[in-house]
């Protein structure tokens, strides 16, 4: 069979006019700028009949340019995945097919797009997000790759190779190389190149996004339960219970972040029960946090309180023993809880990135916490609940944490992005996950030996990475305005 | 201010110790000690053998006193047989047990011996040192100016098409971290596979001589990721600056933007991001690592993956004590800095 090009037959068509669009909308953003500068603003003259009116003049017509320019591209942009999806590698190349491969995530993605613009009115700030446009491209890109890890990693769909069977003769091969056996291959191309173990880039990169998907928004979750159960008190309280704890948060985060990876992922460390330990102080705040949450909500009915706490208890107990307790662990403390009841074990290895990354986070997210809690705590809404003979921690959680969500949620995002940097710098390390871990990290580092003379394997992980970073930035940002403007 | 920075000294002395006893610690543990050994002594030594040879130099002491050896403030150990001293860890190659002294820690300045480069440590890092202080200064040349003219020209019209321009490129920076963007680079800069071959894709000729072809990549890969940060912070400051009344009236009399923004505006909006760019420091410290292991530049950082990576104990330990002494005083100087360039801030 002949090696597939990039844009195979609707290339011919779509090419040109994706690169006069390009250029377009550079040189229509260019303009733009220079005529915010050059111009002056908009020009309000006054009608006859009393109304005024904006004359928008050259500013107005290039940012009209700019818009339209950028409505271009993105029409092309759509006519790439749609003409890919039909016609599939036969008549779209490299593109066509990784279009194909990828269509129940365009399906839901669409669906999403358009449920949550109809109905964003009723959807709170998750709404307000498609008034920006920015926000609307984060969201879109951090989606894409939840859809595609979600599709890939519980339905076996979008990728077509096995991301560790090495098949022989496609080591370092360059995008769109066929297959030496193609009738028994499941797909006939490796659509992005081999690697130099001649696995497939395409699917190791698809299935990358599964492992980053499972630790990052998790870790910060856990991140922000250690943060908020111990900044809330430390910014209410004070006193020396604020000293100790901020001193504690200044120690680690005076740590060089990777200096602290290399001390605590080296399998040594795993060997003297290290990680464990931290697991189970770690993992004890999600508990702590629930606990506190129901009893100070539902204190004045014991009934009721006693209802949901054993609930939550009795659930979050046995999630939080599977996970702390492993059957397989160096020390035998961890082996105390009978193995019928430890519902899964984490290897040890991928416990140890998950408990870095959650410690190298709550730092700084106890920081945050601690500064909104003090600047929250003198407002009056605060004061009332006190004169009410509210307990302490039901002013903290019910009374500061909401008013405190903006930032946060904002936050949330970011450190979603800045864990999922630092599993990278994990992976890139060698450190943690197995070496032939189809993680983003790893597969950069496997990659960069070869880098000026093979880049492809490098590089689609790479690009992989930076979309879902740069996608939560973005979405950060656009939450961060929209929530500003009310 | 005397009491104050006395204050502030006081509390980094303590992170300081409480920061290396912590590594300490975690590179002593038992099964480094126990590699330690094999790598020395004998790969295939019985478990017996091992633990005879850790008590025999001391290695089997509670930690605290280990610590307090290690610093310079116990004694050193030493073993006697007879009544005579055989061992001593103060006896370096080259020095008789006689000689050698009773206390050599880090505050006596014996900082150890590398058993990975077979070399004192202090020497190995004041060679690695100067390689990475010369890609720092590079990299500071070129991250602050360019953050800073980004984050002014973002900041001094707020919400104007340069404006968004310019923060989505600082929010693009942020995204990328080094590992992509060097990759990235390399791949389109440095290959004669796909882009033109204008740069070199390693920096290892560099560490002699630098030239723009093999130091323009890796300045640049650390350079752009904390560009995006320090230039938000300036962004947000001088559109602070650029709402205050002073300006208001600047612009009432009829001053040009020109001048409000250069006379007025830029001195007072310049002095958050001068914290920010000494907290960026030890942020740039990660950077390096990772800089120098894709570039292969035989600095500070790659120093530090040897250390760790090949179970160095003591050189691991002056890597830290390096790295952490850094973080600190940045700290130390932001904090004194940013109430000596503030003068609404008084402390008494």
């Amino acid at each position: 069979m002949e090696p597939l090009t990039w844009t195979g037959n609707m290339g011919d068509v779509l090419d040109p006019i994706l690169g006069i669009t390009a250029i377009a909308l550079l040189l229509t953003s260019v303009l733009a700028i220079v005529m915010s500068f050059a111009t002056t603003t908009e020009r309000v003259t006054v009608n006859p009949d009393g109304t005024i009116a904006a004359q928008p003049g050259l500013r107005g017509l290039t940012a009209k340019a700019q818009v339209y320019s950028l409505y271009a591209f993105l029409a092309t942009v759509v006519a790439y995945i749609v003409t890919g999806m039909v016609v599939g590698w036969q008549g779209g190349g490299i593109v066509g097919g990784a279009m194909q491969a990828f269509t129940p995530v365009w399906i839901s993605l669409v669906v999403l797009f358009v449920a949550s613009f109809y109905y964003k009115r009723k959807l709170g700030l998750y709404g307000k997000l498609f008034d920006s446009t920015i926000g609307m491209i984060g969201f879109g890109l951090v989606m894409f790759w939840v859809f595609t890890a979600f599709y890939a990693g519980i339905f076996d769909m979008i990728y077509m190779h096995d991301p560790l069977t090495q098949v022989s003769g496609m080591k370092n091969k360059v995008p769109g190389t066929p297959m030496p056996d193609v009738d028994a291959a499941p797909y006939p191309f490796y659509l992005l190149g081999g690697d130099n173990l001649a696995r497939d880039v395409f699917s190791r990169m698809v299935l990358g996004s599964t492992i980053v998907m499972q630790i990052a928004p998790l870790a910060t979750l856990f991140a922000f339960m250690v943060g908020i159960t111990l900044g809330l008190p430390a910014g209410y309280y004070g006193g020396k219970l604020d000293t100790v704890l901020s001193f504690m948060a200044n120690l680690i985060l005076a740590f060089p972040v990777i200096l602290l990876f290399y001390l605590l992922v080296t399998p040594e460390i795993v060997l003297t029960g290290l990680p464990n330990y931290m697991a189970l102080i770690l993992f004890i705040f999600p508990l702590i946090f629930v606990g506190v949450l129901i009893n100070s909500r539902y204190r004045t009915q014991p009934k009721t309180r006693n209802l949901y706490l054993g609930i939550a208890m009795a659930v979050g107990g046995l999630i939080y023993l599977s996970l702390v307790m492993d059957q397989g662990a160096p020390k035998p403390i961890f082996r105390l809880w009978p193995g019928g009841l430890d519902l899964f074990d984490i290897p040890g290895q991928v416990l140890i990135v998950f408990v870095s990354v959650v410690f190298v986070n709550s730092p700084t997210v106890f920081r945050i916490v601690r500064g909104l809690t003090l600047d929250i705590k003198t407002r009056d809404y605060v004061a009332a609940a006190q004169t009410r003979g509210e307990t302490p921690w039901y002013i903290m959680l019910w009374e500061i944490l909401p008013n405190a969500r903006g930032p946060l949620i904002v936050d949330f995002c970011l450190r979603i992005g800045y864990t999922t940097i630092l599993l990278g710098t994990l992976g890139f390390f060698g450190l943690g996950l197995p070496p032939e871990s189809p993680d983003w990290g790893t597969t950069i580092n496997d990659g960069r030996r070869l880098l000026s003379v093979f880049p492809h394997p490098a590089i689609v992980p790479a690009v992989a990475l930076l979309s879902l970073v740069l996608g939560l930035n973005l979405l950060a940002d656009g939450l961060r305005e929209e929530s500003l403007r009310d | 201010m005397g009491l104050f920075i006395l204050r502030r000294l006081g509390v980094m002395i303590l992170t300081a110790l409480c920061l290396t006893f912590i590594v300490f610690t975690l590179t002593n543990l038992e099964p480094n000690l126990e590699k330690l050994a094999k790598n020395q002594a004998n790969a295939r030594m019985t478990d017996d053998q091992v633990i005879s040879w850790l008590d025999n130099r001391g290695y089997n002491d509670p930690m605290l006193i280990k610590y307090g050896r290690w610093l310079g403030v116990l004694p050193h150990f030493t073993r006697e047989e007879d009544g005579e001293v055989v061992y001593s860890r103060c006896a370096t190659p080259g020095t008789t047990i006689e000689e050698a002294g009773s206390f050599c820690g880090v505050l006596q300045g014996n900082w150890g011996w590398s058993t990975v480069f077979q070399n004192e440590v202090l020497e190995i890092l004041g060679v690695r040192g100067w390689q990475t202080a010369k890609l720092m200064f590079f990299v500071m040349l070129v991250m602050v100016p360019g953050a800073l003219i980004v984050g002014v020209l973002a900041g001094m019209k707020e919400g104007s098409k340069l404006d968004r321009s310019l923060s989505t490129f600082s929010i693009g920076t942020t995204a990328t971290p080094e590992y992509v963007s060097g990759v990235i680079f390399i791949s389109l800069l440095a290959s004669p596979m796909i882009g033109p071959n204008w740069f070199v894709g390693s920096a290892q000729t560099a560490m002699d001589n630098i030239t723009f072809e093999n130091f323009t990549l890796p300045v640049l890969t650390i350079a752009l990721y904390g560009m995006g940060y320090i230039a938000r912070m300036t962004r947000a400051s001088m559109t602070e600056v650029m709402t205050a009344q002073y300006i208001r009236t600047a612009r009432l009399k009829g001053v040009s933007f020109q001048q409000i923004v250069l006379k007025h505006a830029l001195r007072n909006a310049l002095i958050a991001p001068f914290t920010v760019i000494m907290l960026q420091l030890p942020w740039l410290l990660n950077g390096v690592v990772i800089v120098e292991t894709l570039f292969n530049f035989k600095g500070f950082g790659w120093t530090l993956v040897q250390a760790a990576g090949n179970n160095d104990i003591e050189l691991l330990l002056g890597v830290s004590i390096i790295s952490v002494v850094v973080v600190l005083v940045t700290q130390l100087i932001s904090d004194i800095g940013y109430v000596f360039l503030n003068p609404r801030i008084r402390i008494a």
